[in-house]
């Protein structure tokens, strides 16, 4: 299996378990360099290429990314290195890079490594749902098993040493992607914005700039790596995060008692434009969609599942559209192959209920 | 009187330090305090001079303009991208990076998951905090023979860690 492979099949999306689906992945990246060797960003070219080659062998040594495929981030199109990034397999900067650079990817897509983007190693594991623990156990098993075959820069006082302070220490960012559409129509994202970042976390739109969050998708990250273990991090992380998905349940209700016809509108409306909509932008993709997925939870939307909407969300970002036709796409043919993407899907298949229930949790 | 660190040629300096409100006197041969760069202008610990980390070994450090030994990242550098430029780094600006971690983070300790080499390393670091601690106790006590086996001890440790970590596949 090559990386090239794992690209052109569709993204192996992890089973959403039932739940309640507010907590969409769970995340653990851990960040490691060499001892002895320049950081990336600082050393030259050739000394990153050596790094990626020595790296590579011995990441597809580890029994834990048995069944993976690795290459250079030169042996692949702009294009495919933009695939990876729309599934979060690797970081947009990451994307940006070519030689001397390189991604390992695990065939299940649970777990991917970057290969000098900041630093020497970015290991990453991904989970459905709330489950935060077990993305660390997974990043820390890859971590484990290539310690015992390179020497990490490491120092007593201050742990894993990083290119930039603010990771140093366990090198770990564990994050949260949250579907919060009922606290964003409520209007009390912000306080929650805010009591977030109080406990020192970090809370971001998953697409948009800044605070901003396309499809109301956020993403919450512990900020600090030094001073605190890991399983303390991760399990902080999961309580707030535990907490505000129970906001969030709270706002749906909420919404469902004070603002039903505001929420079947929203809904709806969703639901109209998709199907019918000839020219769709990726930022009205994106909020209708999770309108929609909102709908889907709230049991006023039928006949679709949570992977199917999951997968137009990726399928309609710019990469991906572009794979799909084979070929590159002008903005407005974007906007129109998208548009046609979404009614092929959800035309003919979509039906909103009269009167929804509520679904019982 | 014989020199207290060569031990052979007779001491012709004689310096006197009150650290805590304790008198240390160290006497040295000529060619001592100038290979340790005493300067009677410019107080120093006596210990540092025992470890070669007198004036002389502070003026070559500021001798290389104030760039990393191993990457040549300046200060500058680090001002502009926020980066540092290779692990040596952070011992190189560990007085600059000290303060900056502890307000960016919870502590300003580690105490998560070790690398498999670490726990030899840890110890070692513990027993070097040890053997400087003892060391400066018998230079403060003016024994000055203590001292310089503690030294000697000091330097095979070091000697030793840094070995031991190129025990592992070195980086490529």
């Amino acid at each position: 299996m090559t990386l090239r492979e794992l690209i052109e099949r569709p993204h192996a999306w992890p089973a959403e378990e039932g739940g309640p689906g507010v907590a969409v992945s769970s995340r653990v990246r851990l960040a490691r360099n060499l001892a002895g060797a320049a950081f990336p960003g600082w050393a030259g070219e050739e000394e990153r290429e050596r790094i990626w080659r020595e790296l590579r062998g011995r990441l597809l040594e580890l029994p834990a990314l048995a069944d993976s495929a690795a290459a250079g981030n030169a042996e692949l199109s702009e294009q495919d290195r933009f695939i990876l990034f729309e599934r979060h397999l690797i970081s947009r900067e990451h994307a940006g890079k070519s030689r001397g650079s390189g991604i390992v990817l695990r065939g299940d897509e649970r777990i991917s490594i970057m290969v000098n983007e900041e630093d020497h190693l970015r290991m990453q594991a991904l989970c459905p749902g709330l489950r935060l623990r077990e993305a660390w156990q997974m990043a820390d098993a890859v971590d484990s098993q290539l310690d015992a075959k390179v020497s990490y820069a490491f120092d007593a006082r201050w742990g894993y040493l990083t290119a930039c302070p603010t990771n140093v220490g366990t090198g770990i960012r564990a994050s949260v992607m949250l579907h919060l559409p009922g606290l964003a129509l409520m209007e009390e994202m912000e306080p929650v914005v805010k009591g977030v970042a109080k406990l020192g976390l970090a809370v971001r739109g998953v697409w948009g700039e800044g605070t901003e969050a396309h499809g109301h998708l956020y993403q919450i990250s512990n900020q600090m790596t030094l001073g605190e273990r890991e399983e303390d991090i991760v399990r902080n992380l999961e309580t707030i995060v535990g907490e505000i998905v129970e906001h969030e349940l709270n706002a749906r209700r909420r919404l469902w008692s004070q603002r039903e016809v505001v929420l079947r509108d929203h809904v709806g409306r969703a639901a109209g434009i998709l199907t019918h909509a000839h020219i769709l932008s990726s930022r009205e993709a994106l909020d209708l969609l999770s309108a929609l997925r909102l709908g889907l939870e709230m049991g006023i939307v039928s006949r679709l599942e949570r992977r199917d909407l999951l997968e137009l969300l990726l399928l309609t970002q710019p990469a991906h559209l572009q794979m799909n036709e084979g070929r590159p796409l002008s903005p407005f043919d974007r906007d129109r192959a998208r548009a046609e993407l979404v009614r092929r899907r959800l035309g003919g298949v979509l039906r909103l209920a009269a009167r929804g229930r509520r679904k019982s949790r | 009187m014989k020199c207290e660190m060569c031990h052979t040629n007779e001491a012709t300096v004689h310096l006197t330090q009150v650290v805590d409100g304790a008198v240390r006197k160290l006497h040295l041969c000529e060619s001592c305090a100038a290979e340790s760069g005493v300067d009677i202008q410019n107080p120093m610990s006596i210990a540092d001079l025992f470890l070669g980390l007198g004036p002389a070994a502070a003026a070559a450090r500021e001798g290389d303009a104030g760039e990393c030994p191993q990457c040549h990242l300046r200060r500058s550098d680090f001002k502009k991208t926020g980066r540092l430029g290779c692990p040596f780094c952070y011992e190189y600006y560990r007085d600059d990076l000290a303060p900056m971690l502890k307000a960016m983070h919870r502590g300003d300790r580690h105490i998560g998951k070790k690398p498999s080499g670490a726990e030899a390393a840890s110890r070692n670091a513990a027993a070097l905090a040890e053997l400087r601690r003892k060391l400066e106790e018998a230079v403060a006590a003016e024994r000055y023979e203590e001292a310089a086996r503690f030294r000697d001890q000091i330097r095979r440790l070091s000697g030793e860690a840094d070995a031991g970590s190129a025990g592992k596949a070195p980086a490529p």
